[in-house]
Parts: structure tokens; sequence; C-alpha cells
């Protein structure tokens, strides 16, 4: 073969591989520090369209009348939306069937006994209740994190009963008893629960639970470029960096959206998202320890993992590989019921006047940042799996 | 000036690529030829913009002196001279002077009737910094995407294009080019060493030549590249380092916006196991 040859072969090599990413100019991008740092998004508009078409709010239903009768004076046992309307009252339920109920079940029964609706025989109806819990908590506490935006039942369920995007403890991650020691769930596209997670990198695959269940320390590099006394490892370090993938990926951005890598903690150097994301990280830690491990039992079997343990979420639950869930816009505005309890009327029937809403809304933690891990701390009283996974600091 | 006395046969006019005989002369030991006069031009208008920068920026300190790109707002159009419009002129300046050094390389290698081999490997790392500067910026639509001219700045550029894609050390052209370049220090101390050790034999040994390298390599490994060989090995590995380099930024971003973890998702998918 000629020079020339060669030269042509080496270049159809080279367009093999070009072709062979997948992806091609032109690409958007968007500056999101100053100029030169680097920091910046890019993002592949045909990929975008996809995503885009996936992340759409579904129809609101009609406002719904708010000055009629209680539906807690109307129906019985109605234990979270006492402050609602009758009107507004079915308007949620209504909502909740097309956002929630399975397609092959797309009416009341697949929560309530058609025979009684105030019946708690249904598991559907225990775990309902305290989503609706969960999602007033998260619109009325959790503005750090949601802003204005909010969540409706919809932002997770996308109307399947069960999210798409949920975790359970990983069998695999940590646990084999093998000559050479614990994998620590790493150096394994695959986990043990037949899943990737962390971007198909070598990273341990099972973040979750040391840091949205347990509260392994996420913060681990030293604050200064040379050694001062910071005492924890490389290994640590891995666990935070794939907790800081499945961030990536769950809402579709790269490092810089937050940090600016030449100092990944300074908060002086960190974009605002940093301490949106901060916020999102004690959200999901305290929705899972007070909301969803307290469920553990009422799920039948076919629910948990294979640990048994419950479904739990993290950060792409809502955000669905969108930096913002749909994109920013908000389906919880149309959906004043979802917004917390409203002040109930003073001549309205209190009965059971410490009801789990207004108990919830008192236990959610308080917004500023420094005292957020406070509160979370508060809940280490539930029970959390397993919180040494994550290596020791060595010496 | 002084001159060797063989040295004069070596001063051979002709051989240039413009200019005919305009500078086609020597200082000192330097040939000049259009294109030396065009690298210093070049070289010195670009570190006059760049100490001009320094000057109108907010410190002197030699590793922080930062001369940044425009916003990625300008796209490819020229920016304010403030605003990035030195860093552009730089650009053009440091694109000038390599290129011109390269020629000059060609004209030298012209006129003592060699082959092309040195401009040829020095064009695989102006190769590098185009594709950086110029190629890569070009394809995503703004000079903004380049790196900016300082001692930190630009590491820190670096850091953040590589996590722009979550993890830079899975990019597989990234993976190549280290590899080359690692491979390449590698054959350059041993055939460092292998010369060394034939030069500087034991007290009262005379000094051993490419037969006694072969022979070492062969004893050691069972096989010895050559006197000639390592040359071409050596030249091969080392464009490669560069040309490697190239791949691995212009796939980062034109051809691949995700983590670069995920591209590997092909194996998982081949259709052997999937």
């Amino acid at each position: 073969m000629n020079h020339f040859g060669r030269i042509v072969l080496a270049g159809i090599a080279s367009l093999g591989l070009l072709v062979g990413c997948g992806e091609r100019p032109p690409i958007e991008t968007q500056q999101l520090g100053y100029r030169g740092t680097g920091m910046e998004e890019n993002t592949n508009p045909r990929l975008l369209a996809e995503l885009v078409a996936k992340n759409q709010v579904p129809a609101s239903q009609p406002p719904a009348d708010t000055s009629g009768p209680l539906a807690s004076e109307i129906y019985q046992n109605v234990q979270v939306l006492k402050d609602l309307s009758v009107g507004e009252f079915t308007r949620v339920m209504l909502s909740m069937t097309e956002w929630v109920a399975p397609a092959e079940q797309k009416n009341c029964t697949y929560c309530h006994n058609g025979e009684n609706y105030a019946d708690e025989g249904k598991y559907q109806y225990k775990v309902a209740r305290r989503m609706l819990s969960m999602t007033r908590e998260i619109n009325s506490s959790w503005k750090t994190h949601v802003g204005k935006t909010g969540v409706t039942c919809h932002t997770c369920h996308r109307g399947q009963p069960v999210p798409e995007y949920v975790w359970f403890t990983d069998p695999g991650a940590g646990r084999e008893n093998s000559f050479v020691g614990s994998r620590a769930g790493q150096n394994s596209a695959i986990t043990g629960l037949g899943v990737t997670t962390i971007g198909h990198s070598s990273l341990p695959y099972d973040p979750y639970t040391p840091f949205l269940l347990g509260e392994q320390n996420i913060r681990v590099n030293g604050p200064t470029a040379l050694p001062t006394g910071n005492r924890n490892s490389i290994k640590q370090a891995e666990w935070t960096y794939a907790l800081m993938v499945h961030m990536s990926n769950s809402l579709g951005v790269n490092c810089t959206y937050c940090h600016n890598t030449r100092a990944w903690a300074s908060w002086e150097e960190s974009r605002p998202q940093r301490s949106t994301a901060w916020h999102g990280i004690r959200l999901a830690r305290h929705l899972n320890n007070a909301y969803l491990v307290p469920l553990t039992d009422t799920f039948p079997d076919k629910r948990l993992g294979p640990l048994g343990d419950v479904a739990k979420i993290n950060c792409s639950t809502c955000h669905q590989g969108v930096y913002k869930p749909y994109f920013g816009t908000s389906m919880a505005k149309d959906y004043p019921e979802l917004q917390g309890a409203k002040p109930m009327p003073v001549a309205a029937p209190m009965e059971g006047a410490a009801a789990p809403a207004a108990g919830d809304a008192a236990a959610a933690p308080a917004t500023a940042p420094a005292a957020a891990p406070a509160s979370a701390k508060n809940l280490t009283a539930t029970p959390v799996a397993r919180v040494n996974v994550v290596g020791r600091p060595i010496g | 000036m002084a001159m060797l006395s063989f040295e004069r046969k070596y001063r051979i006019r002709g051989g240039t690529l413009v200019g005919g005989d305009l500078f086609d002369f020597w200082v000192g030991a330097f040939y000049v030829g259009f294109f030396g006069i065009t690298a210093a031009f070049f070289a010195l208008l670009g570190t006059a913009l760049l100490v001009y920068g320094a000057a109108i920026g907010p410190t002197w300190n030699l590793w922080q002196i930062s001369i940044a790109p425009p916003d990625l707002s300008y796209g490819l159009g020229l920016a304010p001279l403030h605003e990035g419009g030195i860093w552009q002129l730089v650009t053009i300046c440091a694109v000038g002077a390599f290129v011109s050094w390269m020629l000059r390389e060609v004209e030298i290698c012209r006129k003592l009737g060699m082959g092309f081999h040195v401009p040829v490997a020095f064009g695989s790392a102006i190769l590098a910094y185009v594709t950086l500067q110029v190629i890569r910026p070009l394809l995503l639509g703004a000079w903004g995407h380049a790196f900016p001219y300082g001692i930190y700045s630009h590491l820190d550029w670096v850091s953040n294009v590589a996590y722009q894609y979550l993890h830079f050390h899975y990019n597989p052209a990234h993976m190549v080019a280290v590899t080359f370049f690692f491979t390449t220090v590698l054959a350059l101390a041993l055939h460092g060493s292998l010369v060394l050790s034939a030069l500087n034999p034991a007290k009262g040994e005379v000094v051993k030549g490419a037969e006694h390298e072969n022979t070492f390599f062969r004893d050691n490994i069972g096989y010895s590249i050559g006197t000639l060989g390592i040359h071409r090995f050596g030249l091969l590995i080392a464009i490669n380092a560069g040309v490697w380099s190239a791949i691995c930024i212009v796939i980062s971003g034109p051809f691949w916006t995700r983590s670069w973890t995920d591209w590997w998702a092909w194996w998982l998918n081949l259709p052997i196991w999937n």
C-alpha cells in the first residue's frame, strides 16, 4: 500500500470513530460561567427533542368549586385532604386516577373498595394517603428545592402505579464474600439488580443507600490543594463521584451545571443550582426515611426489593433526565389542592385536630440550609439500612 | 560570525517556498527565510498582545494572568478587544507562528535535500493545537469553546471541559492518546539508556556499537527493532500521540454530548449477549 492509500485508510478509520459516536454537529451550547472557564452545557438538539416529547405535562382537570362543604364533612375517613371542598376533593381523586392508576384499571377501585370508599383494606389506599401528605409537604416545606414550580403525583408517576425511576438497595453492592474482598459494587456495568446505574462507569453502583437513605458524608474533598489533615479516602471520593454521576444523569446535565471543577467544594465558585441540588439530596433522603421506609410493611411482597426493602426515590424519580421536571413547566400551580393544608375554617368540625397533614407540616424541616441537616438528623430514628458501606478513612 | 570550516558547504541557496532569494540568508547559525520573518513577526506580536492583555487584566501574578476567549454569544464573529478580541488576535498569531516555523523547516529540508519528517512531526503538534482552538470551536459554533491563555486558567479549562463529559478518562480516543504519550516516553527512555550504555562501557572496555545494542534487546526480550527501526517507531508513536489528542477533543462536543462513560454502552449492546 502506498503512502496515499495509508492516509486514506487512516481517514476512513477516523471517520468510522466519529460515526460510531452517533452524534454530530450542530450542537447547542450554553455558557455557564465566565468566558474561557469551560463551564458549558452541551445539548444535542435531536436528543433534546426526544426528551421534550417524553416530558410533557398532561392537561389539567378544570378548576373546582372551592365554596362547597368540606369533603371531611361529607365523606368518612378523610384524614389528609380534610381542608378541601367536595369539589376540590373530587378533582384530586379524578386526577390521581389519571396520574397513578394503571392503564388496565383507570378507575377508583384501584385504590378504593368499591363497596365502601372509606375502607382502608387496599394497600394502595394507605399508600396514596401517605403520598398525598408527602406531596403537600414537598410543596409547602421544601420550596428551597421545588420553588414555586412544585410537584404533583404525576411528576413521579407519569400515569403508572409505580414510578419508572425508583431504587432498591442492591443485594450485590458491597456484600460479596469473595477471596479478594468486597468489590463495593465497583467495576460492574450491571448491578446485582440487573440494571445500569452509574452510567456504565466503574464507580460503586449503589450510592443511593449510603447517601439517599443513610447520611454518609458527601463532601469529602479537602479544602486545600496540599494535604492539611483531610482524612477522607479516595474510596470515599468514588462513592461521592457515583452519587454525582447519578445526579448528572438524572438531570441531563454535566458537572459544570453546578460546580466550577477547579474547586468543587467552594460555594463561592459554584452556581446557585448547587444549593438547590443540596436541598434536593436532603429532600430525597427525608422522603425515603419519613414516607417510604415506614410504608415497607404496607406494601405487598411483590412491590418490595430483593432485600425486602420498599421502593425508594432518587433524583431520577422526579427529574427523569431533565434539569427541571417537565423543563420547568409548573403543573402544581393548577393544583392548589396539593399545595399544603389550607387554614381550616374556625367553624368547621375539627375532629382529630392533630391531623397527619398538619402534623407533617410541623415536622417539616426548616428551609434555611443550616437548619436542614439538623432536621434530617432527626430522622435517623427511622431504620436506616446500612451506612457503613463507604470505606473507612484510612490510617 | 563564527562558522565551522565544513559548515559552509551546507549553506545552500534556493529551496525556498516563497520570496525567492529575498530572505534566503542566515543570521548567525539561524536560517532566516520568508517564514523566519513571519514566525518572528507573529511570535513578537502575539507575545506583545499577551502582555497588553495582562496589563489591562486584574493581576501581574504570572500564574494567574489569563487571556480568555470571547463569550459564546459572539459565536464565530469578532469580539471587542477587551472581551475576547485579544484572545482572537493571539490565536491568529499563534497559528501563524507555528505554521511559519513548520514551513521554515520545510525550506531547510528542501535546501538539504532531506525528507520532510521533522515538519510532518511538528505538524501533528500543530494539528492538536489547531483542533483545540480553531476546528472544535468552528464545529461547535463559537470561539468561546477554546481554552484561555494562562497558566492556571488553561488548566481550569481542561478540568471543566473534561467534566462536561462527566469522566474524560472513558473517552476512547483519550485512552489511545494517553497510551501513545506514555509509550513514547517509555520508548525514548529505553532508546536513550541503550545508546548511553553502549557509549559508556565499563572501565577498560571499548565503546560498543549497534550489534551490542541489538544483542542486548534480543537477549532481553527476544527481539531488537534495530537502529533505524527505533526511530521509525518513535516517530510513529509520537505523531500518533498528537493526532489522537486532536481526535479525543474534537469528538468531545461536536460528536458526543453525553457522559463518556455512556459511550461504552455499545459493548453491552453487542448482539453477542444482548
